[in-house]
């Protein structure tokens, strides 16, 4: 789960890590209140969505009076602002964050992650600053220094200090590095982070070491025991369509093809979205419907799935291992009664109880299309998709 | 026989009494499971399903020399259960719980290295299908009856693919040493190249196949280790060629999040370290086929 830049430097200020004195505005007079009340003669306006990249989609802007902050606010409110990491659709600007403009000597790029080699949390650092890790090691590459931590001890102070010197950092400020890198990492362990990145974190000409932007991700696993970070869920950043599916316990991702999926495992449903792909489709979405796939589930499944309007034709396949293929088909069944499919069905039914499964759709008498093998689903949903989209063009 | 797990297996199950632990553990038992007790805090000294209950897992090793346990204990406490499985001196442990923090795992996985390497506990999960040898024993939530009791071992990240895949061999009339399902989370407990390692060694394993899919760094390194060690032919899928960057699919650690870690980049990989690719989900059956003929004729 991601939360919002103001929110993360809130959270990261608890742990003396330095950040602009900033206010979050929901209109353009609070932005300018928020600006008189910070003082100074230089802002930066920053729309809050779950997305780096902002500044080139025009969602930064440095102001220097009142009105250029009304301004800016009011360009950016309401805006939808595509970056290279929120896909095309965008994301939706409902916040902005007002903070003090920083004089910056020199930019530094710290970020934390679970690293899956080690499995251990690694800390990663460069001294080329305010491009994205990506780039950096692309063009920089011995720039990066990286840091593993023992789980059993944590973070020790020479590890920060070994990065801190490492950076390039002024011996007066390595007490603040020191201080600002074991801070991070408490707050990762504290909260259940899964990424928190720093970037840039700036020197000041004023020789302070401040956080001029940040970025926190958490482990939805640990959500449980942080209900604080739980809170902080801002259902406006996310896809409609996977809110709606989440918020009702369904495994949903969003794309953007038309072939509706409704799968158990998310295995299966990778590989069955390969499958349509192959066969010349596009899937609308990934679906896990998960271990028990009551009528009451496929229903649900079948709603959160045909919210997406681009879908024209939806393929069940359930491998059923616990379940019974008998008691699934009439799942499928209680889910036409009840939610009405406007699109051709395909359904595959395997394992336990397969034949009465398939018996039972095929005697239901509803326009269903029945597959037995993977293979043959994703062929039968792509050239019903086909007709079914000849059709609408005739 | 197999690897890990055989049907002299004797298995304690963690999270014994409740629902799902008691449903699965009574299936383990029909397909032929050593089930010889069972953990419950609270609940020792009663009788669940035949077989005794204990409060500690320790007291369970003591009493039954249990050498392997299943874990169905909620996420919160899943993490717990599994240290004290590794204190109790278990060998074997199969954590199907999903939804455990991941930096629970990684203090697990610290845990666990608290014991020499020739005493450690092997770890199955979490989140995962758990694991079978067919016609002996079966350590997990899967159908048994799809599995054919023969030659190829199966290791992978999902369940129901799994079973796709064995379904597909079992079709074909082609069975399975064991298969074992290490989990869809980021950090687990054995990887794809620790299982290929004990398959390269198994005399009743011929060739391996492997299920992968996007996220993290295991299958490329399992791929790097079988060029350089393995004998036996190893044939692969990874699952998630239409999965957008940045997605999490589902598993917890099917994710873009790095270099390398797309199907696409996986399969390159697997395919310049000589592995046989299987080329689409309905051709597992297929593609094995193909490799076992081979095999015959040479």
């Amino acid at each position: 789960m991601d939360i919002h830049e103001y929110q993360a430097k809130e959270l990261l200020s608890r742990y003396q890590i330095h950040v602009p004195r900033g206010g979050l505005a929901y209109s353009p007079e609070q932005a300018a209140y928020r600006a008189r009340e910070i003082g100074g003669d230089r802002w930066i306006v920053k729309a809050q969505i779950h997305s780096g990249a902002r500044g080139k989609a025009g969602g930064v802007k440095l102001c220097s009076s009142d009105h250029e902050i009304v301004d800016a606010a009011d360009a950016m409110l309401g805006q939808t602002l595509v970056t290279h990491q929120t896909g095309p659709q965008g994301k939706l600007v409902g916040r902005l964050y007002v903070e003090e403009a920083m004089d910056i000597a020199r930019e530094i790029y710290l970020g934390f992650v679970l690293d899956r080699k080690s499995e251990r949390i690694m800390i990663v650092a460069s001294s080329s600053g305010g491009m994205e890790i990506e780039e950096i090691a692309e063009a920089e590459p011995d720039s990066i220094i990286r840091a593993t931590v023992d789980p059993g001890v944590g973070m020790q102070d020479f590890q920060a200090r070994e990065i801190a010197f490492g950076l390039g950092i002024d011996n007066a400020l390595i007490g603040r590095a020191t201080q600002t890198l074991l801070g991070c990492y408490r707050a990762f362990v504290d909260y259940d982070a899964s990424m928190l990145e720093i970037n840039p974190l700036v020197v000041t000409r004023g020789g302070d070491l401040v956080a001029l932007d940040a970025k926190m991700s958490f482990d939805e696993n640990a959500l449980y025991r942080r209900p604080q970070i739980a809170e902080m869920r801002d259902k406006s950043q996310e896809d409609q369509r996977e809110t709606y599916a989440s918020d009702r316990g369904l495994s949903y991702v969003g794309l953007d093809g038309n072939i509706g999926c409704i799968i158990n495992g998310a295995g299966l449903a990778m590989a069955t979205m390969d499958m349509i792909k192959i066969a010349g489709g596009e899937p609308a979405n990934f679906l896990d419907i998960g271990g028990g796939a009551s009528p009451d589930r496929v229903a649900k499944s079948f709603r959160a799935v045909l919210r997406d309007s681009n879908v024209e034709t939806i393929l069940v396949n359930i491998f059923a291992g616990i379940n019974r293929c008998d008691w699934v088909a009439e799942g499928v069944l209680k889910a036409l009664k009840e939610v009405g499919v406007p699109v051709p069905l395909v359904v595959r039914l395997s394992g336990t109880n397969m034949e009465e499964g398939r018996r039972i759709l095929a005697e239901s008498g509803e326009n269903i299309i029945v597959a037995e093998t993977l293979a043959e689903a994703a062929d039968k949903a792509v050239a019903a998709w086909r007709s079914f989209t000849a059709g609408k063009a005739a | 026989m197999s690897i890990l797990l055989d049907k002299n297996t004797r298995v304690i199950v963690q999270g014994f009494t409740g629902k799902i632990g008691s449903f699965h553990a009574e299936d383990m038992q029909r397909y032929g499971t050593n089930v010889v007790g069972g953990v419950t805090p609270g609940k020792g000294g009663q009788t669940h399903l035949g077989v005794p209950v204990f409060n500690t897992v320790k007291g369970a090793v003591q009493e039954t020399g249990a050498d392997a346990s299943i874990v169905f204990v909620p996420p919160p406490f899943a993490a717990d259960s599994i240290m004290e499985a590794a204190d109790a001196g278990i060998r074997l442990c199969v954590c199907i719980t999903d939804g455990i923090p991941s930096q629970d795992m990684i203090r697990v996985k610290r845990y666990m290295r608290r014991y020499r390497f020739e005493d450690r506990m092997t770890l199955i999960g979490p989140n995962c299908a758990g694991m079978i040898t067919p016609g002996e024993a079966m350590m997990g939530i899967m159908p048994g009856s799809i599995y054919l009791p023969g030659r190829i071992g199966i290791v992978g990240r999902s369940g129901t693919l799994g079973y796709e895949a064995a379904s597909q061999m079992k079709e074909r009339g082609i069975g399975v040493s064991t298969s074992v399902g290490i989990g869809g989370d980021p950090v687990n407990g054995s990887s794809f190249k620790d299982m290929l390692e004990l398959f390269e060694q198994d005399p009743n394993t011929d060739a391996v196949l492997m299920i992968g899919e996007i996220g993290g760094p295991q299958e490329a390194e399992a791929a790097l280790w079988a060029r350089d060690n393995m004998k036996k032919p190893l044939i692969a899928y990874i699952a998630g060629l239409s999965a957008p960057k940045g997605r999490r699919m589902g598993h917890a650690g099917a994710i873009i999040s790095a270099f390398g870690e797309s199907a696409q980049e996986k399969v390159e990989i697997l395919k310049s370290a000589g592995v046989t690719i299987v080329p689409t989900p309905s051709s597992f059956g297929e593609t094995v086929a193909d490799v076992l003929s081979v095999m015959k004729a040479a």
